[in-house]
């Protein structure tokens, strides 16, 4: 929008990119903020402030002065109603930094542009008015901001002039802002008072808040890194990959390559890569550009990869490392924002676009309607525009995804109506039907029965403090004679325990269970509850359970609770497990009688983060158990041998 | 009804784009881009950009890119050769001739595509040019509509196509502000700002029914600025018009048009002058102002700007006619 100055180097090249969404209500003086930026910064060309001084005459609502609302509000139609009535987009640079803001209109109607903005933003300014205080237009705006993903907000409490520059005003309004923020799961924002009409703490300083010593608003915006909030438009650094091919390039026979951005991860020439869906693994040979080879590709990079075999890839599949495949599914849920004024109905088909790939399916539940103001979900028959809800959609054919909260770009998708074209909805994955009892809401009436023994009462009768020791691995790893030595151990130390056994759960509590993907998830998730319960009596569990699936065992973690609850990794080699196999399970999927079988048809996602790694091929059951109780001791859970009671 | 007069060029035969027999080049680690913030930044738009071209390539049958031989048109050029390599680009450039260009315009087109190796496709408004409509005799409006956005309206009526790339830069007016990357246009190639469809994440919606069409616009988040350092680290060679040299101009109310052939009228008492000037735009050499420069390099181009105060469409003489006017060109059809 306006000249660059001079920086660190002398042909004043700008800096990094930041990518900012600018929120507030119609009265909330948000263009004029947006004004004060580029005019206080010296960002504005002499000829679009004269345009601006020659149309606030005839049109401006500034009473006379230049109207500043007018430089960020383009179209001819809001300037004559002085509302904003669609997304615009403002470029600028200073020394420090350039600058895309996605200027989001405030009225509700249009919480869409704002979706739209945010989508790709790295950073959200929320406006509030000082003399009004946190509203419901500021917890709508909060809960998109949180919803889409926007982890790094600044609170921009403006119109303090209205209120005589008041510190205890700010005070109260900033503690109000953090406390939603936190209701949201959203980082403390920056909480800055201003006045953008008199342009007190927007560029410049002023006089007339010296109690306020934090940053101006474009002190911040040059200074802050969002890089660490992990949601950088879309492209996150990350151990995972993900490349969504977009076309195969095969100008002729002796070339053929594909073509996409890398949403997330790093890619090097030589990984092992599997493509999703069809699970077929191939080496990258080359990663071509057109300046040079890389040897390496990170996140947002544009590339073309070749491979080393010649397999079957084309337009929607998704290159992924194989520790870490995509989920599966043709039964999802997910958040849909509402975009068209046709509502949304159920059972109605439409059109699923993802990276590069498009499913037909249909909303068969809207399980609950996001009431911004409470923040509460209630129950609704169709979806209206700009309304945000969580549903159950189901495709005709299985997808291949990510959540969303994992990946911002394979976890969302949009929504396509058949009959006219229209994009209306977008979406972000939040589960899929193998993970479905674990979202089970239970029914409202009920209410938890609480025990009179206390959790300090428990530790002092039993010597010890209640643990989950999740032990995972393929069939073969060492999980039921790892998991029944070291019931044997803490027995013999006093301890006292309950084994939950994968198999054993299956004898009894889950004999009405299969082995696919959703069973398996149901399986573990009724050994986590009973683990819970377990330990909610003070005893320590341990659960063996093969639990392939990386986001079920992090479904589990979090029931238990991650500060009780340990992960111990059997890591032997897949020989090896094999070799074991006296069953001759493996034989029996090698032939494909068994479908499903982890390490053979069925992926085994290896954990990352596991608290303990054991190659059961290296070492003997006693120095595992031995590896796990020093572990359960460092941490305090059982007293270490010989010593007193904790 | 006058037959559209669009001619197709061949690549010449004897200059085959950079194809894929070529060798396997030095591989080299992804590390600058991680070190320089200024350079990650501009690797992040052409990222972006390369992203949308290719998504354009997948989802349309038929597109073709406007090029109006201007810098903006050479960087995306530049980019969609990027986009496809080693293969070629895989769709034919249209140019839109007024007929009133600079000539020196035309000479790059024509060597551009000689070199480069693209299809080109050139369209004049046959009915246009029989009429004598030139910018002389007719306002920039009329001038504006028959040989610009009527030309442009034949050619992609004749050419079928179902989408059209163009240049445009969100930083360029403010109406461009908020148009999106995918900008739909109806059967009649007209555009309603009010029915756009959003854009979420990299997510871009292509679908269309028969007869309508999509424009897009994957230079959407670069700025002037952005364009001249992408020229500059990428080589990219643009018309010599935009580095200043001694050229002939005369001045008319306070804007240097540059006389470039004879077909220029003059007022009565004007007299073409030499002066050092260049040009931040190329159109149509009647309607393209000039401003005093003696920037003669790329580099002193971009040290120019750091210290200019003036926008760059300004101009632009068809931009001036009233408040709002390129809001109303668009929903006509202009780009």
């Amino acid at each position: 929008m306006g000249p660059a100055r001079p920086a660190d180097d002398p042909a004043g090249l700008p800096r990094d990119l930041l990518r900012l969404l600018t929120c507030g209500s119609v009265d909330d003086g948000k263009s004029t903020l947006i004004g004060r930026l580029l005019h206080d910064s010296d960002l504005l060309y002499d000829d679009h402030l004269a345009a601006v001084r020659k149309d606030s005459a005839t049109t401006g609502h500034a009473g006379g002065q230049v109207d500043l609302a007018l430089l960020a509000d383009g179209l001819r139609a809001e300037r004559e109603q002085g509302i904003t009535i669609d997304v615009a987009h403002l470029y600028f640079s200073t020394p420090r930094r350039s600058f895309i803001i996605a200027d989001a209109p405030g009225h509700e109607q249009y919480t869409r542009n704002m979706v739209t903005g945010a989508s790709v933003a790295d950073l959200a300014v929320i406006l509030v008015d000082a003399a009004k205080g946190v509203t419901a237009q500021t917890r709508r705006h909060s809960s998109i901001v949180s919803l889409m993903g926007i982890t790094s907000v600044v609170v921009a409490v403006n119109k303090m002039d209205l209120v005589g520059y008041a510190e205890d005003r700010f005070s109260a309004i900033a503690a109000e802002a953090s406390d939603l923020a936190a209701a949201l799961g959203l980082h403390t924002p920056a909480c800055i008072p201003m006045s953008a009409l008199h342009g007190d703490c927007v560029v410049d300083r002023g006089a007339s808040m010296p109690w306020y010593g934090g940053p101006c608003l474009m002190e911040h915006l040059e200074q802050v890194d969002t890089a660490g909030t992990a949601l950088h438009a879309g492209a996150l650094p990350g151990p995972r990959l993900r490349l969504p091919v977009q076309l195969v390039i095969r100008p002729d026979h002796r070339f053929r390559g594909f073509a996409g951005t890398i949403c997330e991860g790093k890619l090097r020439a030589g990984d092992e890569v599997l493509v999703e869906p069809s699970g077929l693994t191939t080496t990258i040979d080359r990663i071509i550009t057109f300046d040079t080879d890389l040897d390496e590709a990170g996140p947002g990079r544009a590339v073309t990869v070749t491979t080393a075999d010649e397999i079957d890839i084309g337009r929607g599949d998704v290159i992924v490392d194989p520790a870490h495949r995509l989920q599966r599914g043709s039964d999802l849920t997910a958040t849909l924002v509402w975009m068209s004024e046709t509502d949304g109905v159920t059972g109605r088909e439409y059109l699923l676009q993802q990276a590069g790939r498009i499913s037909t399916c249909r909303v068969s539940e809207v399980i609950g309607r996001l009431d911004v103001d409470t923040l509460q979900s209630h129950p609704a028959a169709s979806l209206k525009l700009n309304d945000i809800a969580g549903v159950r959609i189901r495709a005709e054919s299985e997808l291949a995804f990510d959540f969303y909260e994992q990946n911002r770009i394979t976890g969302s998708f949009i929504l396509v109506d058949r009959s006219n074209n229209a994009t209306v909805a977008a979406g972000m994955i939040s589960g899929t039907d193998s993970l479905e009892a674990w979202d089970a809401v239970p029914g409202s009436t009920l209410e938890r029965q609480r025990s009179s023994v206390s959790v300090d009462e428990r530790a002092e009768r039993l010597g010890q403090l209640p643990v989950t020791v999740l032990v995972t691995g393929l069939t073969g790893a060492g999980k039921s004679t790892i998991a029944t030595a070291l019931e044997r151990e803490l027995f013999d130390r006093g301890r006292t325990t309950v084994r939950l056994d994968g198999e054993n759960m299956r004898l009894g509590v889950s004999k009405d269970l299969g082995f696919s993907s959703r069973d398996r998830s149901e399986n573990v998730r009724r050994a986590a509850e009973l683990a819970r319960l377990v330990n909610d009596q003070g005893l320590i569990a341990i659960a063996a359970l093969l639990a392939p699936n990386a986001a079920v065992r992090t479904r589990a973690r979090r029931l238990i609770g991650a500060e009780r609850f340990v992960e111990v990794f059997l890591d032997p080699p897949l020989e090896v497990c094999r070799s074991r196999d006296r069953a001759g399970l493996y034989t029996a999927a090698d032939r494909g009688d068994i479908r499903y079988f982890p390490g053979v048809s069925a992926p085994y996602e290896k954990p990352d983060d596991a608290d303990l790694v054991l190659d059961t091929s290296r070492l003997d059951v006693d120095a595992c158990v031995q590896a796990v109780t020093a572990w359960l001791e460092a941490r305090g859970f059982i007293p270490a041998t010989g010593a007193a009671r904790p | 009804m006058t037959r559209p007069t669009t001619s197709k060029r061949s690549p010449a035969a004897d200059n085959p784009p950079s194809g894929p027999a070529q060798g396997r080049a030095e591989a080299v680690p992804d590390r600058a881009a991680a070190v320089d913030p200024a350079r990650a930044r501009l690797q992040r738009l052409e990222d972006e950009s390369i992203h949308i071209i290719r998504e354009v390539r997948a989802q349309f049958s038929n597109p073709v890119m406007l090029y109006s031989i201007g810098k903006d048109s050479s960087v995306m050029l530049h980019l969609a050769r990027k986009a496809f390599h080693p293969g070629p680009i895989p769709f034919p450039l249209l140019h839109i001739d007024t007929t009133w260009k600079f000539s020196e315009m035309i000479t790059f087109r024509d060597r551009m595509a000689d070199e480069i190796g693209f299809e080109l496709m050139v369209h004049t408004n046959a009915e246009g040019v029989a009429a004598r409509i030139n910018p002389f005799d007719h306002t920039s409006q009329h001038y504006t509509d028959v040989m610009k956005t009527q030309a442009l309206k034949q050619a992609l009526d004749a050419g079928g196509y179902d989408a059209a790339f163009g240049g445009a830069r969100r930083d360029e007016e403010r109406s461009r502000a908020k148009e999106r990357v995918f900008s739909f246009r109806d059967r009649l190639h007209r555009w309603d700002p009010r029915n756009q469809r959003p854009e979420m994440w990299n997510h871009y919606n292509g679908r269309i029914s028969e007869g309508e069409s999509i424009r897009v616009f994957p230079l959407s988040n670069w700025t002037e600025l952005d364009v001249w350092h992408y020229i500059s680290a990428n080589g990219i060679e643009v018309v010599p018009l935009y580095l200043a040299a001694p050229r002939p101009v005369v001045e008319r109310d306070g804007t240097l048009i540059m006389v470039d052939d004879d077909r220029f009228r003059f007022e009565a008492g004007e007299l073409p002058e030499v002066r050092s000037v260049r040009f931040r735009t190329l159109g149509c050499y009647p309607l393209t102002g000039a401003v005093e420069s003696t920037a003669a390099t790329v580099q002193e181009i971009t040290a120019e700007m750091a210290a200019a105060t003036r926008s760059e469409r300004e101009g632009r003489v068809i931009d001036h006619d009233q408040s709002g006017s390129m809001e109303e060109k668009k929903r006509e059809g202009y780009f």
